[in-house]
């Protein structure tokens, strides 16, 4: 990963409230350069109005958000420029073809064209990074769901941009398209040192795609790390099964290691079929998310 | 090269290619020729009949008032696609574009005049040939030119603000109602002078009678004035009613697009959508 220590998204105590229904609490974390961030909770937890805030769409209510070093309250055009969008649905220019979308599309950053960064990315190219060359002269509404996603991030990179943010990036795709679309990922995020921050309810795609997690329910951030970090932060009970003398037993402990240590002592060569289950980090999302879930029922039954 | 000049040659190239796609699918196609050739046949079985004492078919005035009166149904073009293009995401993705909103209007703007002139070209080009009494000069063709052009700068914006007010297709349709109604009241098949006066007054407040008006004075001979209020074209009131629609609708359409666009945001799509879905199913 070539991420440098350029903040790239600094957000503090973000706010959010319609009407008098509190949808984030205090939300804050950083994203450096070059990183990729996910943002993983359940429905409903704050997760688009979070992205939308940062792209510019939605107005905080109160809190601080710095977005390649611009309030995206107040971010002009060229900050715009250095952005990259793909929400969750579109279903837009039907009529036009892939290849002359793209091209009308990526027109407008010619302008914000760096040193550094040549934009917008050259069409055909584009089309083959994302894998529709085939289809370059198809009418959008003819493509399959995977191929509209695809075009989507194509729309949403044609001006390379600096920061990348995807809303539910693989919602209804098949095994097959996920795959080649977290290629693509990796390879943005290799390649093209884009900073991405992606949205989802899918623990295995955060793993997979991301450097780091955040998991935010009920508009809070519960945790903040890597995948290993978040396991074994979030102190998980480990499972230890065995037999002694024909009988199975199954104790639940957080200090595993020290308990079997303990077992073999007391019962020494007796103790056979021996399992131990760490808990996994979809165990430790699960529990969180249903920790939150149970608080939230006491709050509306009081 | 500036932005804003990447933009306004972009939202060029944009309203051509929308323009050639209205042109080459089966449904705009239909919907580009069915007006025009309905308002033929009405012309032309209107041709034997004549406006009181004045000797003038009632088919002869009805042809340029025609015209006029489809150049101002761009407002409500504009404002359909407007609203369509807010229900599916287009107007979205021209905020999440850089300068894409400047782009976005001035392709609407090119699209939807340059679907006007060929509308009205189908109209016109087989009208001359059918509907007799016509009077065509140099001074027609400069005639018209300034009176539509005017016109759209007249009604466009208002159709932008008439688009952004409305949310959805279906809300849409209750413009036709009263359209209609201000048609009916604008001496397009019939002279206005036949209305009681306060009709007539009413009338005089929309741009469909002055454009309707303006496109008569055009390509009729003088004598036909007769038939209007004051016997006469009245230029200067044309001029000056379209000019306050426009004024009007300049001042306002910024203010209005900026607010409906600063409110769309991906979730607003989305929920449109699911609305729009819950009543088809």
């Amino acid at each position: 990963m070539t991420t440098s220590e350029k903040v790239v998204l600094d957000v503090d105590g973000l706010r959010m409230r319609y009407g008098t229904t509190d949808v984030l609490h205090g939300v804050t974390f950083q994203a450096r350069h070059g990183e990729v961030l996910a943002l993983l909770g359940p429905n409903g937890a704050g997760k688009t109005t979070t992205i939308e805030i940062l792209e510019g769409f939605r107005m905080r209510s109160a809190g601080r958000a710095e977005v390649l070093g611009t309030d995206p309250a107040h971010g002009d055009e060229r900050w715009r420029a250095r952005l990259g969008v793909v929400l969750q649905s579109w279903r837009d220019h039907g009529k036009w073809r892939v290849r002359e979308l793209l091209a009308q599309l990526g027109s407008y950053y010619a302008c914000y064209s760096t040193d550094l960064i040549k934009r917008p990315w050259d069409t055909d190219e584009l089309i083959a990074a994302v894998g529709l060359t085939e289809h370059a002269d198809k009418k959008i509404r003819m493509l399959s769901g995977g191929q509209r996603r695809r075009l989507d991030v194509a729309i949403g990179i044609v001006g390379r941009p600096e920061l990348l943010f995807l809303d539910e990036p693989t919602t209804g795709f098949d095994p097959a398209a996920r795959h080649e679309f977290h290629e693509l990922v990796h390879k943005l995020a290799r390649e093209h040192e884009t900073t991405i921050l992606l949205t989802t309810h899918d623990l295995a795609e955060a793993e997979k795609l991301a450097d780091r997690i955040l998991i935010l329910n009920s508009g809070r951030i519960v945790a903040d790390g890597t995948a290993d970090e978040l396991a074994q932060r979030i102190a998980g009970v480990d499972e230890v099964r065995w037999t002694r003398g024909g009988q199975s037993f199954t104790e639940s402990t957080t200090e595993s290691t020290a308990f079997v240590f303990g077992l073999f002592n007391r019962y020494g060569e007796t103790i056979a079929d021996l399992e131990v289950h760490r808990s996994s980090l979809e165990d430790t999302y699960l529990s969180l998310v249903h920790r939150a879930l149970v608080h939230q029922a006491e709050e509306a039954a009081r | 090269m500036n932005p804003t000049t990447t933009a306004l040659r972009a939202g060029w190239s944009r309203g051509l290619i929308e323009l050639r796609q209205s042109f080459t699918n089966g449904a705009e196609l239909w919907s580009h020729f069915f007006w025009p050739v309905l308002m033929l046949v009405v012309t032309f079985f209107l041709r034997d009949v004549t406006f009181g004492q004045s000797g003038i078919s009632l088919g002869t005035l009805a042809l340029p008032s025609i015209l006029g009166m489809n150049a101002s149904m761009a407002m409500v073009t504009m404002s359909q696609q407007l609203t369509a293009d807010r229900e599916d995401g287009t107007l979205l993705r021209a905020k999440a574009t850089p300068n894409g909103m400047l782009g976005y209007l001035t392709g609407k703007i090119v699209s939807v005049s340059g679907g006007l002139v060929a509308d009205l070209a189908i109209l016109l080009i087989p009208g001359v040939f059918l509907v007799s009494g016509l009077a065509f000069g140099p001074g027609s063709w400069l005639t018209l030119i300034w009176v539509l052009a005017l016109g759209m700068v007249a009604t466009l914006p208002v159709g932008a603000v008439l688009g952004s007010v409305f949310t959805s297709a279906r809300s849409q349709g209750l413009l036709t109602l009263p359209i209609l109604g201000v048609i009916a009241i604008s001496g397009i098949f019939y002279p206005i002078t036949s209305l009681p006066g306060w009709l007539q007054g009413v009338g005089q407040v929309f741009p469909i009678y002055w454009l309707g008006l303006g496109t008569r004075s055009a390509l009729l001979p003088g004598s036909a004035a007769g038939v209007e209020i004051g016997e006469s074209w009245r230029h200067l009131e044309t001029v000056g009613v379209l000019s306050a629609w426009a004024v009007a609708g300049l001042l306002l359409a910024p203010i209005v697009l900026r607010r409906m666009a600063r409110r769309e945001s991906g979730s607003t799509v989305a929920g449109r959508r699911e609305r729009a879905l819950q009543r088809v199913g």
